[in-house]
């Protein structure tokens, strides 16, 4: 039978090496389907997290020969065979064991996002073109893929004032809600840090289920924010209010 | 009261954060409560992320003839009358309701033209009655109820796996627990527990449900002394994929069905004109899945043991519109582009009818302070689910068992916690990493599947099942000297080391019970019995320890009141 070589990162907090594993292959194989196999017949304590296996949790996320991708939806046969294939941790996040990273801190932030808050009295009627755009939002898996490309937290580590493009693709989700009445630009502006992005749209690239969260999502957030503090009629007649 | 474990106090425990368990959580912490919720994934990635289709709820927004009496009817029907009526009632009534409430924290539906939320059809459901996103319904409400409770304020406990229910005397009196990435344990000290723990397919080798589907709940309350019910009622759901192999099992959603699929055999015969000319692809589950076993076992099925599924006569941007996963998983794990061609599609195990016998109104189980939601309870579906009424059972008995679980915790002094359930807890878990020798977790599990796939499956004969009993039994002698390498930093082996005893607890039950009901009733199918018995129609089976040993008894179906005996006998 044919074999794979799967260099996979053993290790926790403290440090670790890439171990290499072989592993038969089978049709239609995803690296996940590997690691398992490695799990079952060589390493029982390989520490993967996954759930669905089918592209709709977005638990299995790592590096794939250096790209960040779901496993289950990465293809043996869609990487070269003839050399070793690597799979390392998600390396914006701190490594807990193994393949395994600390992503607490999303959900950290995420609690600071206000809710959705209908305006008052509102009609429950909605067009299906106006949900459309918040439908590709509402997508998201939260892999954190996007998270991890993101030069802001990978190389940066400005976790502290930028909340990261898996976030502004929620605030965006509230915004544009179509019978949302809460504004979130202050909080975009003064705690999320959305200026620190330079739209390199890396976080596109790598979205899983395909949302254009650079285009779609950051770039109408950052229209808001600016509308709302940097318009030049606002900016004069604050001005004027001032005096 | 036990220093060297870390301990948390709440007036509800929860068990599980799918649907169930968030509904739950957000209820009785609008009661007042101190809540606490436990989970062995990562919030947000429990199986409820994985519905597609919808949400049943009779709203009659495409089909205004609709309301509860015919959702109450056909689920009634789809369940094969073995459904507790009252749970079947109070499910149809409120989940218009429910779906409501959802909208009003943010879930965003598909659209009617009128701008109310959508509905399509589906297997069993006489109108177009699934409020859905695409085929990705269940993502919508987990991230709906997950932001929602966030905002309230429970308490999260994420990857955290409860091993056992503690008591005080006859009552709960919370868990016991591990933290998954340390490998710690934890004591919950709690006046109300909910189960909301789901299924228990993983203990099938063709399943469509994640690792975390163990049948952890239903095994933590037998252990504990609750009842179990209907236990032989497990779902084939009827189109999962079967190739390639790394797939097979994965769900295809009966929205392809809903929105006009078409099953074909090898032969290109449409073959549910044979088994249900009436309903077609739409007839309810457990006769779909029959229907495509017995092609395939007959020689007429697709190159890789299945049927053909076909869209590929609708628009390609509808179907992409409407089944967006669906396409993506397709084309991205078979090469199959389902807007060209059909797809390959086989059973596969899906979700327990049967579970945790409780009260409908409550949810309350057979022990004190014990509730339970979702999947993990049984009642509401009989011996058949149809599609879209999981969604909806989870939000209307979610709710249910969160006020309740709320209720009983303030009529109730804090319990306390004997130390020697504390300490046989730890050493149980502890035993694996201190045998010298022992078989893998994994090679257990996997002769599991394979035994349950070949003797408890979709078609049952009693040789099968007292083969599969004594199989269970060496088992389970295994799985009792089970070895695990490595620390306890998440370590995947000693994790499913646990899982495995609740998977083989809840198998017994489910062989125990398919071989004591002698007759063919929804998702039950015996060859040996291949008909309807009237007698067994008055009966459910309800399992239990008693002195240490698994027993079955049968209770009477209760009689049904006038008024609903009236919209059962109503022609539609």
């Amino acid at each position: 039978m044919p074999e794979a070589i799967l260099r996979v990162f053993r290790g926790n907090a403290e440090g670790g090496a890439h171990a290499e594993y072989r592993v038969p292959l089978a049709p239609g194989m995803v690296v996940l389907d590997a690691l398992h196999s490695i799990q079952a017949h060589q390493a029982p304590d390989l520490a993967v997290r996954w759930n669905c296996k089918a592209g709709k949790c977005g638990s299995c996320s790592a590096e794939v020969n250096g790209r960040p991708r779901l496993t289950c939806k990465t293809r043996m046969d869609s990487l070269p065979l003839d050399r070793p294939i690597t799979i390392s941790p998600m390396k914006a996040f701190p490594v807990l064991k193994d393949l395994v990273t600390d992503v607490r801190w999303n959900y950290e932030v995420n609690r600071k996002i206000p809710p959705f808050q209908p305006r008052p009295g509102v009609q429950w009627k909605m067009e299906q073109a106006d949900v459309d755009r918040v439908q590709e939002f509402r997508k998201c898996i939260e892999c954190f893929l996007c998270q991890n490309v993101c030069h802001v937290l990978r190389e940066h580590h400005e976790n502290a004032h930028f909340a990261g493009p898996r976030f502004f693709v929620r605030t965006a989700a509230l915004e544009m809600h179509p019978l949302d009445g809460a504004s979130r630009t202050r909080l975009l502006r003064e705690q999320m840090g959305l200026g620190f992005c330079n739209i390199t749209k890396c976080c596109t690239e790598v979205c899983p289920e395909e949302i254009h969260i650079t285009d779609n999502a950051i770039i109408p957030l950052k229209e808001r924010v600016v509308d709302e503090f940097y318009h030049p009629m606002r900016l004069l007649t604050s001005r004027f209010r001032r005096k | 009261m036990t220093p060297p474990y870390e301990t948390h106090e709440h007036d509800v425990l929860i068990i599980g954060a799918g649907g169930a368990g968030l509904r739950a959580a957000i209820e009785a912490l609008a009661h007042g409560a101190s809540v606490g919720i436990v989970c062995k994934s990562l919030l947000g990635k429990a199986h409820t992320v994985m519905a597609e289709g919808g949400v049943a709820a009779a709203m009659g927004n495409v089909d205004a003839a609709d309301d509860w009496r015919t959702h109450f009817r056909d689920t009634m029907r789809g369940g094969k009358f073995l459904n507790n009526w009252r749970m079947a009632q109070l499910h149809a009534q409120e989940s218009p309701e429910r779906v409501r409430e959802l909208e009003q924290w943010g879930a965003l539906f598909d659209r009617t033209p009128s701008g109310d939320i959508l509905q399509r059809a589906f297997g069993g459901h006489t109108f177009k009655r699934l409020c859905h996103v695409g085929d990705r319904t269940g993502l919508e409400m987990i991230r709906t109820l997950q932001d929602r409770g966030v905002q309230l304020g429970i308490d999260v406990y994420m990857e955290c796996t409860v091993t056992r229910l503690l008591k005080d005397g006859d009552r709960i009196a919370g868990a016991f627990a591990y933290w998954r990435e340390q490998g710690r344990f934890v004591i919950f000290k709690a006046k109300s527990v909910v189960i909301a723990t789901g299924g228990i397919g993983k203990a099938w080798k063709v399943t469509s449900n994640s690792w975390e589907c163990t049948g952890d709940g239903m095994a933590l309350a037998y252990e504990a002394g609750a009842e179990l019910l209907d236990m032989e009622f497990v779902q084939f759901h009827p189109t999962g994929m079967v190739w390639p192999p790394g797939v097979q099992g994965i769900l295809v959603t009966e929205a392809v069905r809903g929105e006009g699929g078409i099953l074909r055999n090898k032969d290109g015969e449409r073959f549910m004109q044979k088994y249900d000319p009436k309903r077609m692809e739409l007839s309810t589950r457990d006769v779909v899945a029959r229907s495509i076993y017995t092609e395939v076992k007959e020689g007429r099925g697709s190159p890789h043991g299945g049927a053909f599924l076909d869209i590929s006569q609708k628009p390609a941007d509808y179907v992409k519109r409407k089944l967006p996963s669906m396409y993506h998983q397709f084309k991205e794990l078979a090469d199959v582009d389902i807007t060209k061609g059909p797809m390959e599609v086989g059973p596969t195990c899906h979700y327990m009818m049967g579970g945790i016998r409780v009260d409908a109104e409550t949810a309350r189980s057979s022990v004190s302070g014990l509730f339970a939601a979702g999947e993990a309870a049984a009642g509401l579906h009989g011996a058949n689910r149809l599609g879209g009424n999981s969604l909806s059972d989870l939000l209307v008995f979610g709710r249910r068992a969160g006020a309740a679980a709320a209720d009983h915790a303030k009529n109730s002094a804090p319990p306390s916690i004997d130390p020697a359930q504390i300490a046989e807890a730890e050493r149980e878990m502890l035993a694996p990493f201190e045998r010298a020798e022992g078989d893998s977790p994994y090679a257990i599990h996997h002769d599991l599947q394979e035994m349950l796939q070949s003797h408890v499956g979709i078609f049952r004969i009693e040789a099968d099942l007292r083969h599969a009993l004594e199989e269970l039994e060496k088992l389970k002698s295994r799985a009792a000297r089970v070895r695990v390498e490595g620390s306890r930093l998440f370590n995947p082996g000693w994790h499913l080391a646990r899982d495995l005893r609740c998977m083989l607890t809840v198998a017994e039950a489910v062989a125990r019970g398919a071989l004591a009901r002698r007759e063919s009733r929804g998702a039950h199918s015996r060859i040996d019995f291949p008909q309807l018995d009237d007698a067994w129609g008055k009966k459910n089976i309800v399992t239990a320890k008693r002195d240490g040993a698994m027993t079955l008894a049968e209770v009477p179906v209760r009689d049904l009141p006038e008024d609903l005996k009236q919209i059962l006998a109503e022609e539609k």
